[in-house]
């Protein structure tokens, strides 16, 4: 369905169809009908294709620009650096998809052997190319995306978000409802404007009962190439992420100091792990991703067991 | 049935800026806060509609969050953030029981708050409003293009960081513009360079050439570059007046010029 007439009151809505809105609506009859009622199928679709993949790890933020997407592209390098560990990386921020250029990939989907990514962005026929959707259309690319992508045995598909808590964020979690989510990694950066966003996304979260591995606390200090010494571009006026953590009773994975490096990394595409192994802020990821692994270690999804383990 | 068309509560709004990027984080409320600043500065009456409904930042940096927002007979009274009564802002963050509370809203419910939000607060009379967007080109943002169409808004103000993943979500952005007939008043490259506050040595943080680059890509005017400051930062999170406070900032003669370059293109625009 390509539009939704304007005040549409949602297909699982006791309104759905009878609405003045309705009138008109191609699928006024069908939603009267009680079909939007009922649990979309996928789920369970879903469910069954999720079955060869082991872990998954939701990224988000509730802030815009504090690197999800830089985060998730190094989460996914890092981990696929063990040549046996198969990782998938998937990219729904539709309007804004930054995983293709992190990863320096142009429409192939493999960066290595072990390490695939999916993104809108490699629909998209020119880099002007603007995705104007609105949210059903949305809802229905992730849908697709998870459902009709042979993803294969995969060891860890890691899901990017796009900034906010919306249509993007409520269907990656609906639509994996089934198929047991490991957790969400939250990335933030120190000063308040961003915690208040994040804030938020810990009570999305809570709401919608994702298990919270921890907070990654991005652009902690800089650190003068010419001086070496330390100074706080984005202060941490309210404590950064290491009071919100205490007070909420949240794992602080970790903090990550700004380096020049990464973004220059970021737009080649490459991995900064690679290109900086010496840099304080690999050691920090390096770490992050060390505590990610441990915590879906001690969290075995306890039914399922998965085919060709 | 329809009600009949207000004649609005837009009608005494005299230009109207929306602020877009495309890019998350890249400093659309920080600068849609400082032009109006400037704006105010340079004598004009300014309003600022905060149109980020999951992420509502403009509160904080004016010091009115948790402020209650009333009702007259033409709509929503907007908050005036200062004792002159030159500022006034609306914006959803008034509207929650509590800052942490997440709206967890689809499309379709966005949209008619975005539409209530732009047609029903009674700005009264205002030389600018500044309307903050989120990052993206969705709902929102279709919504408040559709919502303002009727009043012929100046333009947008299309904000980026110096570096290639901003400017790719930014060149999208532009063609959004386009294809929505909304006319572009130029870019702001946001978080050039950072000056190292020991030894003054100016280090490209987010690296750099990008937002230049992109409005000549576009053939749109390019309206300066900001450099990173953390004092700019700190008086925000702290509801301060920045441009009365920190004129000797690196930030400064940045953001005053790209005021007075809103401020020139408005003349050409009398209706």
């Amino acid at each position: 369905m390509e539009e939704v007439p304007q005040g549409c009151p949602g297909t699982g809505s006791a309104q759905a169809g009878r609405g003045a809105s309705c009138q008109g609506c191609p699928n006024q009859r069908l939603c009267a009908s009680g079909a939007g009622a009922a649990p979309d199928p996928a789920i369970e679709e879903i469910k069954e294709k999720m079955k060869t993949v082991k872990h998954k790890i939701l990224v988000l933020s509730g802030k815009g620009g504090v690197g999800k997407s830089t985060f998730s592209a190094h989460l996914a390098h890092g981990l696929a650096e063990d040549e046996n560990t198969q990782v998938a990386l998937l990219d729904i921020d539709i309007c804004g998809p930054s995983i293709p250029k992190i990863m320096g990939l142009e429409g192939e989907q493999f960066v290595e052997d072990n390490l695939g990514v999916m993104s809108v962005g490699f629909l998209l026929s020119s880099p002007d190319d603007a995705v104007i959707w609105r949210g059903p259309k949305k809802n229905g690319m992730i849908k697709q995306f998870l459902r009709d992508v042979d993803w294969g045995e995969v060891d860890y598909l890691i899901v990017d978000t796009p900034p906010g808590t919306s249509d993007e964020h409520l269907s990656a979690v609906q639509y994996l409802s089934a198929a047991h989510i490991d957790g969400a990694v939250i990335i933030t950066t120190p000063q308040e404007v961003s915690l208040q966003d994040v804030r938020k996304e810990i009570n999305f979260c809570r709401k919608v009962k994702l298990p919270v591995i921890g907070v990654v606390e991005n652009m902690s200090v800089f650190i003068c190439p010419r001086c070496k010494k330390e100074s706080q571009i984005f202060p941490p006026t309210t404590g950064g992420a290491e009071i919100m953590c205490q007070d909420l009773k949240i794992p602080l994975l970790g903090k990550v100091p700004l380096d020049p490096h990464i973004g220059k990394s970021c737009d080649k595409g490459q991995s900064f792990l690679t290109d900086a192994p010496d840099s304080p802020a690999t050691l920090a990821y390096r770490s992050i991703i060390q505590r990610i692994q441990e915590f879906c270690g001690h969290h075995q999804p306890k039914e399922e067991h998965l085919i060709g383990s | 049935m329809e009600a009949a068309a207000e004649p609005g509560n837009l009608a005494g709004v005299r230009h109207i800026i929306l602020v877009l990027s495309g890019k998350g984080g890249v400093g659309k409320s920080t600068i849609s806060t400082e032009l109006a600043l400037a704006l105010r500065h340079a004598g004009k009456k300014v309003g600022i509609l905060d149109v980020d409904l999951c992420g509502p930042s403009i509160p904080r940096m004016l010091r009115a969050q948790g402020r209650a927002v009333h009702q007259c007979d033409s709509g929503w009274v907007p908050v005036f953030v200062d004792q002159e009564q030159s500022i006034s802002l609306m914006s959803v963050g008034f509207l929650l029981e509590s800052p942490d509370e997440a709206v967890v809203w689809r499309g379709p419910k966005k949209n008619a708050l975005i539409k209530q939000f732009v047609s029903d607060v009674a700005w009264g009379q205002l030389d600018y409003l500044v309307v903050d967007t989120p990052p993206g080109t969705s709902d929102e943002h279709m919504a408040t293009v559709e919502a303002l169409r009727p009043y012929s808004p100046l333009g947008a103000l299309v904000v980026t960081t110096p570096q290639a993943v901003s400017v790719g979500d930014v060149r999208r952005e532009l063609t959004f513009c386009r294809k929505t007939g909304l006319q572009v008043v130029g870019v702001v490259e946001n978080m050039s360079g950072f000056v190292c506050p020991h030894c003054a040595e100016c280090t490209n943080v987010f690296s750099r050439g990008g937002g230049e680059e992109l409005a000549r890509l576009a053939g749109v005017p390019f309206l300066g570059s900001v450099p990173l400051d953390p004092e700019l930062t700190r008086s925000l999170e702290e509801g301060r007046d920045f441009i009365r406070d920190f004129p000797n900032s690196p930030a400064f003669p940045a953001l005053s010029s790209i005021a007075q370059k809103v401020l020139s293109q408005a003349p050409a625009r009398l209706s």
